[in-house]
């Protein structure tokens, strides 16, 4: 009996008429955990109940405290008939079965009916008493943390990181239980809530049991995803980094937290194309894999003798580490930034995709074929970063893309090399020898460029790249482009600012069944996979950038076309060398009309790139030639740039420019294809004056944020009424869909200018046959004009800072707060003063200062819980951590148009899952959510028969933060301060 | 090629406070964008029609939604669906239970019922407001009508509580329930000339000084009848025109201490016994309710006029209206002096107020 579970049902407001002839509802609740089920007593004819129940006690095992959710229903009393549910609370209790996080959850919930979206608020108790040491129990895992979070969580300093964990569970869709029966809405939706519910509790116990075998008491990165596979099951898969954490003392300085030193290495990457070879024996699959940017062969497995022939100092540390990390199944990381010192080199992206057919799954109901074929994906990963040289990836991710039965995996990360003094120790030798040679081996990277340094030996590159020396130390070579799915690591030094870069692409298909089809789409992914890095690269030119942060690239199957899309933050890495221009050639010379026209383009190009440079800031200083000669002996002077229409790999004819700028980009216009190619490089309109945007953690150049911040979702669908679209119309339209979105969010959020878009993240999907949904979460974070320019001088130099202290801790900037606190609690001071000589109404009361007081009082007032996708929230310090949110919903409804049509329908799910998620965080005594992200938004419509279903699923870390400069959790003054105000205004 | 869906959920709820108001006026989301589009906002931030729309559009439905809250503003503080900041809570709020003076000037007085309602469009061609938004401002006065009704204490004082309203607008819908249980006749011609203020500041003065309120607070509505007692009381005061000795001797004490200090002397000596009568009728008439309706139509007909076309300016009225109030107090056999107050203040300033062209 290791744990006991108390609930106590406490009250319930705004609830909504179930007895249409008195107006008023007679509701009781039930609250039932495993096979447990309690209830409360009838509170008669009453929309604002007050139940005041005992606490409910349930005996259960940890492992189904891990597994279960509390289910909290409130239902209305009828005499005559069944009584009818009201709604639904799922409570996740896990946050409670670890001491460092919540100890009670207290608050108001929504209730929330799948039907009928939120109806009403219950105020719910909920503790546990745990009571045997845990770690005897193994088929539990309590006390491992989860965090979303992709870098050691702030006030965590990581003693070990111990690598990756992952694991699957699979389970029958209660929604094709259905098939042959009348479906009933409620049940069958709240069934798969329910199911995934215990499904996801399941896998977050699996998975910490694994991290406790591996020693470690953390999971860092944790990033779970659905996979609806329709009739062959619903599977829930996970993966991670697992590591130990260590709790800082409160009061110290966030230390080494997940900022990240120096150290890394120059990144070339790879871009191979389709290889039909290898791939597995089942005949339904066809494989192929990737390494970005430049275009050759890597055949799988191969290069795995990189770098043997290096200076003796480096091989020894790769070969150390390497049999270190050898050792472990798959040296990935799904942590995007690192702690100081923890990267070495970076080589490039890594990617690999798997066409699989879901219907031939022999054993559905089992996770073995699934866990075999991300296994086959995570070694072909595992291979690309040998052949660069590397013996690790970071930034990794998984995902997948379902139509009918055709199943896209895709896997991609970052090739890197490690320090190997944050390994888990390999027994052996004594990691002294290990030290010494590391810092020896450090010394010559100054710390802002050695991750641009190459991994891969030069003499035995895996690919052609062009090297030059480093621009910043001079001694090592780096590529001229670099790729990565990784943030900025805060030393790297930057010219200018960033931007979001992205390419779009559609792929029509014939629709096919079967095999037939999943060789089509096979055969298709290799070209977009080009032609979305040929769009990068050319963009990135276009910027004068060069170099590439948090790259992702989605690719979405639907039944007549493919999508693409890949979006990344460009930036200037001063340690590379500058980009050269782009140049156009036309391939019939002669031709004057012709001539004519290119001449105009590359004047267009040459403005945009003169123009950009001046907009993001990129003034590099100007080197001497010598310094920037290529030592390489390369017989190909510039990189070329095919246009990869259909059957274009073959073609690679030389083609020798002599005039022109050297390492000038070639963009060869032979049809008219390319010429729109090149309309649509130059159509991407620029960001308005005040906007920055990246997808990145923050953007690259800004550096003090200010306390505006806007978490927000928006989504899109398109339908194509034309059916015989070429492929060129479908890009023209994707683009424009895109840029459309990312127009509307700067309209939208033009009152908080200056300010940046960060974190960015588009998700693509093609939900029917004609239609295109792009869905986007993102945060605005506003910034302090004046002072972007420079990096404040202290942080390069003091590594140890964490970046929350740096970054928006200039002077200027902590005096302004402190100055509007005290404003602010002058106002509020002088208000209240004349509030207290009025009636005190039921106005809420709980505005209190404290954040306990301010929860579980009936009529209290809400909590401001603010949302973010980044890791914190400027201007504070998260000061705890109080467990993961993983919450999965679904709506439907059979009254579309009198429910607002489809955006009216997804308006207000939306507005409820936010709201649901930030009512959870309250209730865990949190006030904002980081890390949050949106992972699966899933809506179809039928709207002949006026229904519409939505699924989503959200996830991310709850956290209490506090000012910076405040000692004690006081949520969000400034909130505070306008509630207390408006609460006298309303009074007044 | 068509946007299926398009919507922008912000974790702040992001409002627009010209799309708002647009939205409360009662334009359409094309008429809306219109507006807007003429406002300038597309040069302000590059963006095109397509994205005005969009975001047009995202306004509307978020206000749609928030509709049903405003209806109990005190839902609108510890409802979760929203995360509004406070001071902007206060702001929709605010907008959303403003009114036009235009439209409420027509309904002042009326029934707020379904019959009313139903003559919403031709008030809306009248005033030039919109039907949508006409509607919107009649529910307003109905469902404020209806909570205030069923309360004790003080009107203005509930009203701000439970719609938490500004004081200003508070007291203004306190003088619309208060003409809408009385069914004050303000439609008439002669009564054209006043304002929507006008009639509140007079509202204002009788719930404060003749409902039963002004005595006791705490009975239920209060400030909504008028105190029948006193209408009773009012009686007595005829004896100021009925006594003839009295009513000489009232006139000759406001004319001594009127004498030489206004050009309209004349006038008013001649004038005073009709005045006077037209005063003490009007009290003594409003017992009945078709009186009390009358209320403003009486002193229009019965003093304002007159005075106005014998050309007395505003501080003629004032300066006789002090002395016509006051000298009774010196009459010996008068014995109504509290009644009497408590009458003359609240005509005094209602006069004052009306007092205008």
């Amino acid at each position: 009996m290791p744990g006991k579970l108390k609930a106590r049902i406490v009250a319930g407001r705004h609830l909504p008429v179930m007895d249409r002839a008195s107006d008023l509802t007679d509701a009781f609740v039930e609250v039932k955990f495993g096979n447990t089920t309690f209830k409360t007593d009838v509170c008669p004819k009453s929309l604002n109940p007050q139940w005041n129940s005992e606490w409910f006690k349930f005996e259960v095992d940890d492992e189904d405290l891990q597994d279960e959710p509390l289910q909290v229903t409130v239902l209305d009393h009828d005499t005559y008939s069944a009584n009818d549910a009201i709604g639904k609370v799922y409570i996740d209790i896990d946050p409670l079965l670890c001491s460092e996080a919540a100890s009670v959850i207290s608050g108001w919930f929504p209730i929330y009916d799948t039907i009928h979206g939120i109806r009403g608020e219950i105020n719910v108790l909920v503790k546990v008493e745990l009571f045997n040491d845990l770690n005897r129990f193994r088929q539990s895992s309590c006390g491992v943390k989860f965090f979303c979070t992709t870098s050691i969580p702030r006030c965590y300093r990581a003693a070990m990181v111990h690598g990756f964990v992952e694991e699957l569970v699979v389970n029958e869709d209660p929604e094709y239980q259905w098939i042959d029966r009348i479906r009933t809405p409620r049940a069958s939706n709240e069934a798969r809530q329910r199911l995934i519910s215990l499904m996801s509790g399941e896998l977050q116990r699996k998975i910490g049991l694994k991290v406790l075998e591996m020693g470690g008491n953390a999971v860092v990165g944790y990033l779970q995803c659905f996979d609806l596979e329709g009739e062959s099951g619903l599977v829930v898969r996970a993966i991670g980094t697992a590591c130990t954490l260590d709790k800082l003392s409160s009061g110290s300085a966030p230390n080494t937290n997940t900022h990240m030193s120096p150290l890394a290495h120059g990144c070339r990457s790879t871009h191979n194309s389709p290889v039909h070879s290898a791939c597995s024996s089942q005949r339904l699959s066809q494989n192929f894999s990737v390494s970005v940017p430049t275009l050759i062969f890597t055949g799988m497995g191969s290069g795995g003798s990189a770098g043997k022939e290096a200076g003796p100092l480096k091989t020894l540390l790769r070969q150390q580490t390497q049999t270190a990390l050898e050792q472990r199944e798959f040296p990935f990381f799904t942590l995007t930034s690192f702690p100081p010192g923890f990267l070495v080199h970076v080589g490039g992206v890594v990617s690999a995709r798997s066409v699989k057919l879901l219907d031939r799954i022999h054993n559905p109901d089992e996770p073995e074929t699934r866990d075999a074929w991300w296994e086959e994906i995570r070694q072909e990963i595992k291979s690309h970063a040998k052949a660069l040289g590397c013996h690790a990836v970071v930034g990794y991710s998984e995902s997948t893309s379902i139509c009918e039965e055709v199943c896209i995996l895709s896997a991609s990360g970052t090739a890197a090399i490690l320090n190997p003094r944050y390994m888990l120790q390999l027994g052996l030798e004594a990691d002294g020898r290990w030290c010494v040679l590391f810092s020896r081996f450090e010394e010559p990277s100054p710390p802002s460029c050695g991750f641009c340094h190459i991994p891969y030996d030069e003499l035995n590159m895996p690919f052609p790249a062009q090297l030059t020396y480093c621009y910043h130390c001079r001694r090592q070579k780096v590529p001229d482009v670099l790729f990565t799915t990784i943030d900025l690591p805060p030393e790297a030094a930057v010219t200018g600012k960033g931007c979001l870069i992205q390419a779009r692409l559609c792929r029509l298909k014939k629709k096919a069944q079967g095999e037939v089809n999943a060789t089509a789409i096979s055969n298709l992914l290799p070209f977009m996979e080009y032609e979305l890095h040929t769009q990068l690269m050319n963009k990135l030119k276009l910027r004068s950038m060069n170099a590439l942060f948090g790259l992702h690239i989605q690719i979405s199957v639907g039944e007549n076309m493919l999508l693409g899309l890949a979006s990344a933050t460009g930036v200037y890495l001063t340690a590379l060398p500058a980009p050269g221009g782009i140049q156009i050639a036309g391939k019939t010379p002669g031709d004057l009309s012709n001539e004519q026209h290119i001449l105009t383009i590359q004047k267009r190009i040459n403005d945009t790139i003169a123009k950009n440079k001046e907009l993001y800031q990129i003034n590099p200083p100007e080197l001497t030639e010598e310094v920037v000669g290529s030592p390489i002996p390369d017989p190909r002077q510039r990189s070329r740039l095919f246009r990869s229409h259909s059957e274009s790999s073959d073609e690679v004819s030389e083609l020798d420019l002599s005039h022109g700028k050297k390492d000038a980009f070639v963009l060869e216009i032979d049809d008219t294809d390319a010429v729109e190619d090149i309309h649509s490089l130059l159509t991407d309109a620029p960001t308005p004056t005040g906007f920055y945007s990246c997808n990145t953690e923050v953007m690259p150049g800004i550096y003090n944020w200010t306390s505006g911040v806007q978490m927000f979702t928006s989504v899109r669908v398109l339908r194509l009424s034309n059916a015989n679209l070429t492929n060129q119309g479908l890009n023209k339209i994707f683009t424009d869909l895109c840029e459309n979105l990312l127009k509307s969010f700067y309209f939208k959020l033009r009152s908080m200018i200056p300010c940046c878009l960060c974190r960015l993240n588009f998700t693509v999907a093609v939900p029917e046959e004609e239609l295109i949904q792009v869905a986007v979460t993102a945060v605005a974070m506003t910034f302090d004009k004046d002072q972007t320019q420079e990096k404040p001088a202290e942080k390069a130099i003091t590594k140890g800072l964490s970046a929350a202290s740096v970054d928006y801790g200039s002077f200027a900037d902590r005096c302004s707060t402190w100055l509007e606190l005290l404003r602010l609690k002058a106002h509020t001071i002088r208000r209240g003063s004349v509030k207290t000589s009025r009636r005190t109404h039921p106005l809420p009361e709980g505005r209190s200062r404290s954040l306990r007081s301010n929860r579980s009082f009936a009529g209290g007032s809400v909590t401001v819980v603010k949302m973010t996708p980044l890791s914190f929230l400027p201007g504070t310090r998260i000061i705890k951590y109080l467990g993961i949110i993983n919450m999965f919903f679904i709506r439907e409804t059979s009254s579309l148009r009198e429910e607002g049509g489809v955006s009216g329908f997804l308006h207000s799910f939306i507005a409820e899952v936010f709201a649901m998620v930030r009512a959870h965080v309250a209730a865990l005594g949190g006030n904002a959510v980081v890390s949050y992200s949106m992972k699966e938004c899933v809506f179809m419509e039928n709207p002949n028969k006026n229904q519409a279903q939505c699924l989503i699923n959200v996830s991310g870390d709850a956290v209490i933060c506090v000012r910076e400069t405040d000692q004690e959790p006081i949520p969000s003054m400034t909130n505070i301060g306008q509630t207390c105000t408006s609460g006298t205004d309303g009074a007044t | 090629m068509a946007v299926e869906l398009d919507v922008f959920v912000g974790n702040t709820t992001i409002m627009d406070e010209e799309v708002y108001q647009l939205w409360l006026d009662g334009y359409t989301v094309n008429d809306a964008v219109k507006v807007r589009m003429e406002g300038g906002v597309m040069e302000e931030c590059e963006a095109s029609a397509d994205v005005l729309l969009s975001d047009t559009m995202d306004q509307y439905r978020t206000f749609q939604m928030c509709e049903r809250l405003l209806h109990s503003p005190a839902k609108l503080a510890n409802q979760l669906l929203f995360q509004i900041p406070p001071n902007r809570q206060a702001i929709l709020i605010e907008r959303y239970y403003a009114f036009d003076d235009a439209f409420v000037r027509e309904v002042l007085g009326k029934k707020l019922s379904k019959g009313t309602k139903k003559d919403l469009d031709d008030i809306g061609a009248k005033t030039g407001v919109t039907l949508k938004s006409c509607r919107r401002q009649f529910d307003n006065f109905k469902r404020v009508f209806k909570v205030v009704e069923e309360l004790k204490g003080p009107l203005v004082e509930n009203i701000r509580q439970h719609f938490l309203l500004s004081d200003k607008l508070a007291r203004d819908y306190a003088a619309i329930v208060f003409f809408a249980n009385n069914r004050f006749e303000t439609g008439k011609r002669k009564l054209q000339y006043l304002t929507f203020q006008d009639f509140a500041f007079c509202a204002g003065q009788l719930i404060n000084n003749w409902t039963v309120g002004a005595v006791d607070n705490m009975v239920e509505d209060m400030d909504v009848d008028l105190d029948k007692e006193f209408l009773q009381e009012l009686k007595e005061l005829k004896i100021l025109i009925t006594d003839k000795d009295l009513l000489d001797q009232h006139k000759s004490l406001v004319c001594t201490a009127l004498r030489g200090k206004t050009k309209a002397f004349n006038e008013m000596e001649a004038n005073f016994k009709n005045l006077s009568r037209g005063l003490i009728n009007i009290a003594a008439k409003l017992t009945n309710t078709k009186d009390v309706r009358d209320f403003f139509i009486d002193l229009v007909e019965k003093f304002i006029e007159p005075c106005r076309s014998d050309r007395w300016t505003a501080a003629d009225m004032k300066l006789y209206l002090t002395h016509y109030t006051n000298s009774a107090h010196i009459l010996d056999t008068f014995k109504h002096q509290v009644v009497w107050d408590r009458y003359m203040g609240v005509i005094k300033s209602c006069i004052f107020k009306m007092y205008h062209d």
